[in-house]
């Protein structure tokens, strides 16, 4: 007690060396404590600037397809009008393919030489003259794509340094015809337009994202159809309309709960509920979008409740005191100045549920589905479905078209999100 | 502010409207597309058949799940109708518990098509040497317990650290080998094919298997669980991708996969035969299993295009020996035994299992 007084007593207490001391300490603290944060943040950047890079970098191959250049002769003594749809358009490619190298007549390396060219180069022949006919009797110099192991040659020297040529898919025949073709210039990497436009196939070269696609479409459709006026109801009558009593709290405990429950056992609702109760066909997107919607209207009650509570009282007040009747009020003041936080809760809730798989696992749209789905009772898988289903397969080409279609969903889901933070900016009113 | 009521009139009217439509068209319980599931070994397969399939008849492509073989058979057998699935696909013979139940619910008359065969290899980096190994090198490698070197009929804690440990002509590296799950067809085909093949070189542990089946089967199934045995998932890119980072390490899965990245990793020889097409083929590799599909005969007449999908299956184009299922890596059998299956698919033969 006595030596503090001296201290106080012999000039000022805080020039003493221990509280410098101690000032520095604290100010170390606090500039740590500065450093961690900026330290953790860097630490999420990197990551996700690492995770983009990656799958950019191995994605934007898929992009482009090496094709090669052949003049079909649509022979008229092959094609003629009674079969247009059975004629042996496979005959065309590869008669079109023996005549670049003539000097090819064993028949083991005319075989490997047809190899070359993709398998579905026949039925893009048949679409041809189906569609017009008249082309029959003319030569025509068209791009076909170009065999899987070829186009990996083409864009990242696949095996050609390995003792065995091209992971001992590709002979060393093949690849002296390949080294010809590219000299001519008649193999090159073009836009790969099938990847928009095809359906699935176990044929990297001509696999298509377009029925992941439009299955995600409907199946969004179905999701948003159910749970938005849903989830906006539910919302409206918890917040405005509903007594507050026990029964109403275990609602709101169980919404909650609803919304942290793991996506896979929605799938088995599913299942057992609309498929083998109610049932609706396997692999569709209506039961898909069933699903999901169970999945997203937590979500959507949950935020619209928010949205609701955000506007002031005095605009409720204010309706009711006019003569507006309790529904008037909700309806036309209330609920349209909480739609743009509804709608961004709801468009949050649809980019999670455009990127599931593990519910789909149980109702069966994990599969292989080559025709595109034309509407919600057609079978069809999703987008990340198609990325789990393309990256489980043996081929090395599906590596690149894995990558690539991770970047067309994370564009979509980044796309609506900014949507979301648009809406928001924009519409949101401050009280 | 939003537009308000106009919008949002708008846009639940358009809500409702596609709601109804929905609604309306769900009474179509017809089915046009034939419905597969089953083994996922034989599913890159039966794919690659549905979509020739499909672009080459006036028929829709097949769907195909992938839900393993046990599950296949379970949901195959579920019953007979539109909602339950035509045609599985099996890595492995359908067994007389699963035919029963398949007869519990009416389905009587099943179709067996044997299509050919898949080899499970053991391979490593390419930058790494070949190893050569006996079944019994495996069983001794990697099963939990092994019998006592002391040659004594007990059991031990597998002690062996090394290659080396295991058989003095190995090399000195770690034992570390990827494989798949528990729950996957191709775990179950190694662990019979592999381990107990080694397993049985043991005399007294083959008598095991009269006397006391149950533990013949835990000693001869049984799989390390201190670190030797990595459980590395289904996804066989992966494994592949983790061998080429770890030269050291082996990796378990199907011969398609070793075909497909024959740069990047090399097969183990096994019992002094090497994993290649022409040994898987005449039997001489002897880690290879026979892949199935199996039709419900009920179905052929209520799903348009079955009798087709089999006639595809079964042609030469398909399994025959220069047929493009062998492009993907599948092995085919011989002719013989192809005409044998072939005449089963046309005539719709139903299955009758030896009692054996």
């Amino acid at each position: 007690m006595t030596s503090r007084i001296e201290v106080t007593s012999s000039g000022s207490h805080w020039d003493t060396a221990a509280f410098k001391r101690r000032l520095r300490r604290r100010r170390a603290a606090e500039k740590r404590f500065k450093w961690y944060g900026i330290g953790a943040v860097l630490l999420g950047i990197f990551f996700v600037l690492m995770l983009f890079f990656s799958i950019a970098i191995n994605g934007v191959g898929a992009f482009w397809q090496t094709q090669i250049q052949l003049d079909i002769y649509f022979d008229p003594t092959e094609i003629s009008e009674a079969n247009l749809y059975s004629a042996n358009y496979g005959k065309l490619v590869k008669q079109a393919m023996y005549s670049q190298f003539p000097e090819v007549t064993k028949r083991k390396e005319k075989r490997q030489l047809s190899r070359m060219v993709s398998v579905g180069s026949d039925v893009m022949l048949q679409n041809l003259v189906t569609a017009d006919p008249s082309i029959v009797g003319t030569t025509r110099s068209l791009w076909f794509p170009i065999d899987d192991s070829f186009d990996m040659l083409y864009k990242n020297d696949f095996g050609r340094n390995s003792n065995k040529g091209g992971a001992g898919l590709i002979s060393k025949n093949q690849l002296g015809w390949f080294d010809t073709l590219v000299e001519q210039g008649k193999i090159e990497s073009r836009f790969n337009k099938r990847y928009f436009t095809a359906g699935d196939s176990r044929e990297p070269e001509l696999a298509g994202l377009r029925g992941a696609l439009m299955g995600s479409f409907f199946t969004i459709l179905v999701t948003l159809a159910i749970s938005f006026p849903v989830g906006v109801a539910a919302a409206c009558y918890l917040e405005e309309f509903a007594p507050r009593n026990k029964f109403t709290d275990f609602i709101e405990i169980n919404i909650n709960n609803l919304a942290a429950v793991p996506s896979v056992v929605f799938g088995l609702l599913g299942l057992a509920v609309f498929i083998n109760f109610f049932g609706l066909p396997r692999s569709v997107p209506l039961v898909g979008g069933l699903v999901l919607s169970l999945m997203t209207i937590p979500t959507i009650i949950i935020a619209g409740r928010a949205a609701l509570r955000a506007v002031p009282p005095s605009i409720r007040e204010g309706a009711l005191a006019l003569g507006a009747s309790k529904t008037q009020t909700v309806i036309q003041e209330v609920v349209p100045l909480a739609m743009p936080g509804m709608l961004t809760g709801t468009i949050i809730g649809i980019a999670q549920a455009l990127g599931e798989t593990a519910p789909l696992l149980m109702i069966g749209m994990v599969a292989f589905i080559v025709d595109v789905p034309g509407g919600p009772l057609d079978p069809s898988t999703v987008l990340p479905v198609q990325i789990f289903l393309w990256a489980d397969s043996p081929e090395r080409a599906f590596l690149e078209k894995t990558s690539g279609a991770i970047l067309i969903l994370l564009a979509f889901l980044i796309a609506m999100n900014i949507v979301a933070v648009i809406m928001r900016r924009r519409f949101e009113r401050r009280w | 502010m939003f537009n308000q009521s106009s919008s949002l009139r708008v846009f639940l009217t358009v809500l409702a409207v596609m709601l109804a439509s929905f609604s309306a068209s769900t009474q179509a319980a017809e089915r046009d597309y034939i419905s597969i599931v089953g083994s996922s070994t034989v599913y890159p397969f039966a794919t690659v058949v549905a979509e020739r399939f499909g672009t080459s008849t006036q028929y829709k492509a097949p769907i195909i799940e992938s839900t393993g073989s046990g599950g296949g058979l379970k949901l195959f057998c579920a019953g007979i109708g539109v909602s339950h699935p035509d045609v599985t696909n099996a890595s492995r013979r359908i067994k007389q518990s699963e035919i029963d139940k398949c007869a519990e619910n009416g389905i009587n008359d099943i179709v067996e098509i044997k299509i050919g065969y898949d080899g499970i290899v053991l391979a490593n980096s390419t930058s790494a040497k070949r190893m050569s190994l006996s079944r019994r090198d495996v069983f001794l490698a990697l099963a939990k317990n092994i019998p006592n070197p002391d040659g004594s009929e007990s059991l031990i804690q597998n002690p062996h650290i090394t290659w080396k440990d295991v058989n003095s002509e190995l090399p000195d590296i770690a034992i570390r080998v990827l494989g798949p799950p528990p729950t996957s067809g191709t775990r179950d085909a190694f662990a019979e094919l592999a381990l107990e093949a080694g397993c049985k070189t043991f005399d007294w542990l083959k008598a095991m298997r009269k006397t006391d089946k149950s533990q013949y089967k835990a000693i001869c199934h049984g799989v390390r669980e201190d670190g030797a045995w990595v459980e590395a998932g289904e996804n066989d890119n992966l494994i592949v991708q983790k061998l080429n980072a770890d030269p050291e390490s082996l990796g378990v899965f199907g011969f398609s996969f070793l075909d497909q990245n024959s740069d990047l990793v090399q097969g183990s020889v096994i019992d002094g035969v090497e994993p290649e097409f022409e040994n898987i083929a005449n039997g001489s590799y002897k880690i290879s299993r026979p892949l199935y599909f199996y039709v419900k005969t009920a179905h052929v007449d209520l799903i348009p295009g079955i009798k087709e999908y089999i006639t595809e299956f079964t042609s030469d184009r398909a399994w025959g020996e220069d047929g493009y299922l062998v492009d993907k890596g599948m092995i085919p059998m011989s002719d013989e035994e192809r005409n044998q299956f072939k005449t089963a698919g046309m005539e719709l033969t139903t299955v009758r299992l030896a009692s054996d």
